[in-house]
């Protein structure tokens, strides 16, 4: 009385997790600094959310379909809808609906199916999404917002969309009227002007650490990033070695000279530097293999951001940190190789 | 360190607890089948006897069929291997290729015997006095009663102890930490058999010559360590120790546990012995005890039978040879949503395409998987390089780059980054959120490796063949060419001879012709003549 | 403006002339290359590739006479290596040299063989054991499927037949993949 069975490969256990939830956990872990983000700044910032969504799934669809890759577990991925969020975060929340179009566009199609899709791409989506937009496009890049508690004027939602949608401010003065520079953007101004920097923060733009309201989104964002170490989703060595090089960096020289230097929490809290260290740097698939080629990636984020900032001709210059460090990235790789069992 | 330092640290074995890199957490499911004292099945109708039962090669077949077999006979011989004895006594029906229990699931040669029931043991030749036996014949008893590695690895105990004598073992390893899920076959021997257990690692101690015995069991085994400790054998030895070590799998890998034990690594490409280390599977030692003390070789051995496909979880003393459908049969059947039928624990076993597959010498779990238990909820997608199989790769290798250079065969690169180094633990398989099926691809891999070697070599053997025929043709021919040429010049000679023989006669003709004309003259220009 | 083209003039030069030096102080010697090549092929020495055996097409291949996808035993594998080594394209194997078949070996159907040694002196690897009138056998161990012990037999004896692979000799089979997965070379 025998029977017949179908045969497969070992391990005969469920599977612990998919890439999915992999994905829903990230997205999960930027929820607190999003909804910060909308406390303080305003609505416009879910209105990008979900036009890069959108335009990222549209794009990743048509991707899909042009290779001849099946939908099914690509789509529902979520890997696309974590890079239009990343992005969207990067940009101003009132940035016109073309500019996601456009940067989403290199994001799915240039930086990450033409590299060879989930798991191939060498630079990591969203940050090319960016650059490409803030080269390309200067101007509406740059046109930021003041929190809400700051400014003279703020929209609300049917406002916000207008505004993304057509372009035009719908109150006299139009963008001048509602923009304002950000902190990092007033402080290189500032500093280039030759001002002193007690000075230069003694305005209500600035908080204690980094700008008025970017110090608490960071904050939240650091909260998620937590969540996701804990959730083992990221190792520890990216975001300590991006804040670890940042205030390492930056404390020499703000011993040397505290007028026009900042303060190393300062420069953690303003800019990206939060977001970059827990959500971008650590993107697994264009970073390093191995934990001591990871403390040198982020090592490597922290201090290129840091020149830039200083010398640089951008205020914040993380993006293109993590652009420099992915294209090193391989090389690091080979010199870490970690010590096998035995050797 | 060098390896006097190593020789030192390793003889500190289980005085102090280390870790390893990696390892995972799992569930263990061992209480199912733990709830029933083992028992044996009833006689199965028929037993397929495998001659590829260990690592090494086919063994030869000793009996014909139509041979009437005892209990305990010797039926395959294979010289650097163990034997193979018959588990009944009974008619061998026949010697074919029938499916066994083997990862190929190919078939292959079988001895099939027909049980009489009478059970009737051959003669037994123990070694009553092993206390004063010398190693060489515990070692030769062992190779008798066809012993080998019940842990997984089935490598002939007798070649390792040899080694292990050889190399100047100081330390014996007993290993009972069944670290994979759902497997108790050795939980269950060591709650009831202790004694066995403990003497066996007595004779393994005298046979390799080492001085202590360290039995490591995992530290939820809390009954075991009281039946160890309290047996009759545990208080009348010296130099035993219990340790209990954490339950991360793969704890009872050998090289896993030997760090954990003592902090050091087995050197690439090397040995436990190397370290004056051997390890052997608590089963093993029972078996050598009743190989030694009552002659009986191996024909049977604890097998679990469970997981959420069978009624009736339980473990047997199984002999080799039965069917595992008569040892589901005897656990009260199938589940309704039994699915895949595995040998080995969930991690690291293979599949059965059948389940007339016999028991053998290396089986110890059958493992019943339902439908859920197998469900993939997501196809296979590319590799998001997360790192979480380097996190928990005990060997502490980087298999997600191996995956990457054995899918596009960059050999070389597969070799450097210590592919055979690859325990095939199936910890990185577990955790990858892509779900690359990467033990498959790592089995695959060391396969042509080995391949690529074994065709290197036969290249090379080639060429030299090659060159030297070719060598040979040449020398040949040159001999040849030396041969003509000398035969030439003889020619020459014997030629340039008859000319020189002829002038000579001639010479001496036109003498003679010269003298008959005018002998006076004729002398004097004779004379001038000869020369 | 003079002295910004004059500047990068003269730090062109200096790194050029840098770059020079850095190429012959750190130059790496290495094997002959025809050693090389013919370590990466199979030593068959069938002739398929049009050359008599394996050295004369490693040093044809050597002085591009001859091109890399000329070795049938060596397959797809062996002609990427190849590219690998030399820097050259791979191709698909020339199908005028012959094709890629699974490892096979000759037997000699003992009944039929008339002891000529045709096929004895034909063997470029003397896989071949037997005498003048006596009994030839192949050596199966020896035996690199060259099948040019064929065309010599006079009574066509000689049998082509698969290499064998047994449990203890087994390989596992390569694993698919559930999308179509495109080779990064």
């Amino acid at each position: 009385m025998t029977r017949s069975f179908d045969v497969s490969g070992a391990p005969h256990m469920p599977p612990q997790t998919t890439v999915a939830k992999v994905m829903l956990q990230v997205l999960l872990a930027l929820v607190p600094g999003v909804l910060a983000y909308t406390w303080f700044f305003g609505p416009g910032i879910l209105i990008q959310i979900i036009l890069a969504s959108v335009f990222a799934l549209l794009f990743e669809f048509l991707m899909l379909r042009m290779r001849g890759r099946p939908l099914k577990p690509f789509i529902n991925d979520y890997s696309a809808v974590v890079t239009a969020v990343l992005f969207a975060l990067c940009i101003p929340p009132l940035a016109p609906w073309w500019i996601s179009c456009i940067a989403m566009m290199f994001a799915i199609v240039f930086a990450k199916h033409l590299y060879g899709g989930l798991g191939q791409n060498v630079f990591n989506p969203a940050m090319v999404a960016y650059v490409v937009a803030l080269i390309s496009f200067p101007q509406a890049m740059t046109s930021w917002l003041p929190p809400l508690a700051l400014a003279e004027q703020s929209l609300g939602l049917v406002d916000s969309l207008s505004v993304i949608l057509t372009g035009q401010v719908p109150l006299a003065g139009g963008w001048d009227v509602i923009s304002q520079a950000t902190p990092l953007d007033t402080l290189k101004t500032g500093v280039e002007a030759g001002r002193m920097l007690p000075e230069i923060r003694n305005t209500p733009l600035f908080g204690d650490f980094g700008g008025k309201g970017w110090e608490w989104i960071a904050n939240w964002f650091a909260v998620g990033g937590i969540f996701l170490l804990y959730k083992r989703i990221i190792s520890w060595q990216v975001p300590v070695a991006v804040i670890g090089s940042v205030v390492l960096v930056s404390l020499p020289f703000w011993l040397a000279d505290p007028d026009s230097n900042p303060l190393p929490l300062q420069h953690v809290f303003s800019g990206a530097i939060v977001l970059a260290a827990f959500f971008i740097a650590t993107d697994p698939v264009t970073g390093c293999v191995s934990n001591r080629g990871r403390l040198i990636f982020g090592a490597g984020v922290g201090i290129i951001t840091l020149i830039i900032r200083r010398w640089g001709g951008y205020p914040d210059g993380v993006a293109f940190a993590v652009l420099l460090m992915n294209m090193a990235a391989p090389l690091i790789d080979r010199y870490t190789r970690p010590r096998m069992y035995g050797e | 360190m060098n390896s006097s330092q190593h020789i030192e640290r390793a003889q500190e074995a289980g005085k102090r607890i280390h870790h390893f890199h990696g390892g995972l957490r799992l569930k263990h499911h061992k209480k199912i089948s733990c709830q029933d004292p083992v028992e044996r099945p009833p006689l199965p109708d028929l037993l397929i006897v495998p001659l590829l039962q260990h690592a090494g090669d086919t063994a030869e077949p000793l009996v014909h069929v139509g041979d009437r077999v005892l209990k305990g006979q010797q039926i395959g011989q294979c010289q650097p291997c163990a034997a193979i004895h018959s588990p009944v006594s009974g008619i061998v029906e026949a010697i074919e290729d029938r499916p066994m229990s083997h990862p190929s699931g190919q078939p292959g040669p079988c001895v099939v015997i027909r049980p009489d029931g009478k059970e009737q043991w051959t003669r037994l030749a123990p070694l009553t006095d092993w206390l004063n036996a010398s190693a060489d014949d515990l070692i030769a008893q062992m190779q008798q009663c066809g012993l080998a590695g019940l842990g997984g690895a089935v490598f002939p105990t007798h070649a390792k102890t040899r080694d292990g004598r050889e190399r100047k073992t100081h330390t014996l390893i007993l290993n009972g930490v069944e670290c994979e899920p759902y497997i108790s076959c050795d939980e269950m021997l060591m709650r009831e058999q202790p004694d066995k257990i403990i003497l066996g690692a007595r004779i393994l101690r005298r046979a390799l010559g080492a001085e202590r015995v360290v039995i490591a069991i995992e530290d939820q085994m809390g009954i075991v360590q009281q039946a160890l400790t309290g047996s009759d054998e545990f208080a009348q030895s010296e130099n035993i120790t219990v340790v209990k070590v954490p339950a991360i799998y793969p704890e009872g890998g050998e090289r896993q546990l030997i760090q954990v034990l003592t902090g050091l690594e087995v050197p690439a490409g090397g040995r436990p012995s190397d370290l004056g280390l051997v390890c052997q599977n608590v089963a093993t030692s029972a078996a050598v005890a009743d190989a030694v003390t009552a002659g009986k070789p191996l024909i049977e051995r604890y097998v679990t039978v469970t997981g959420n496909g069978i009624s009736h979880p339980r473990n047997f003393k199984a002999l080799f040879g039965t069917p595992v459908s008569h040892l589901v049969d005897c656990c009260s059947g199938y589940t309704k949503d039994v699915a895949r039928l595995v040998v080995g624990g969930p991690m690291m076993g293979y599949p059965l395409k059948s389940d007339d597959a016999p028991v053998v010498k290396a089986s110890n779990c059958v493992l019943a998987l339902s439908r859920q238990d197998i469900e993939e909820p997501q196809a296979e997608m590319p590799c998001i390089r997360c790192g979480e199989c380097a996190r928990v790769c005990p060997a502490t290798l980087l298999p997600q780059q191996l995956h990457l250079q054995i899918t596009n065969d960059l050999w070389k690169d597969v070799e450097s980054y210590g592919l055979s180094a690859c325990i095939e633990c199936g910890c990185c398989d577990y955790v990858c959120p892509s779900h690359i099926p990467l033990v498959d691809w790592f089995r695959f891999g060391k396969g042509e490796l080995r391949k690529r070697a074994r065709e290197n070599e036969a290249a090379e053997l080639a060429r030299k063949r090659f060159e030297e025929r070719e060598a040979r043709l040449i020398r040949i021919k040159q001999e040849r060419a030396e041969k003509m040429q000398r035969r030439k010049q003889l020619l020459k000679d014997k030629a340039l001879q008859q000319d020189r023989i002829k002038a000579s006669i001639q010479r001496a003709e036109n003498k003679t012709r010269a003298r008959a004309k005018d002998p006076g003259e004729a002398q004097d220009g004779g004379q001038s003549h000869d020369s | 403006m003079l002295i910004s083209v004059l500047i990068l003039g003269a730090l062109g030069i200096v790194f050029g002339l840098g770059l020079g030096w850095a190429a012959l102080r750190f130059h790496v010697k290495s094997d002959p290359v025809v050693e090389r090549i013919d370590a990466l092929l199979p030593q068959t020495q069938c002739g398929q590739c049009g050359y008599p055996g394996c050295r004369p097409y490693a040093e044809a291949i050597a002085v591009e006479e001859a091109d890399i996808n000329q070795c049938p035993p060596g397959g797809d594998a062996g002609i990427r290596a190849l590219a690998d080594l030399l820097g050259r394209e791979p191709k698909p194997l020339n199908p005028e040299n012959g094709e890629e078949t699974s490892k096979t070996v000759v037997l000699i159907d003992e009944s039929r063989c008339i002891g000529c040694t045709l096929c004895i002196q034909a063997c470029p690897v003397d896989a071949i054991v037997g005498a003048t009138k006596l009994m030839h056998t192949v050596i199966k161990s020896e035996c690199t499927g060259c099948n040019l012990c064929l065309p010599p037999c006079p009574v066509d004896c000689i049998d082509i037949v698969e290499a064998e692979t047994s449990p203890p000799r087994w390989q596992r089979p390569r694993p698919q993949t559930g999308f179509k997965r495109v080779p990064i070379r």
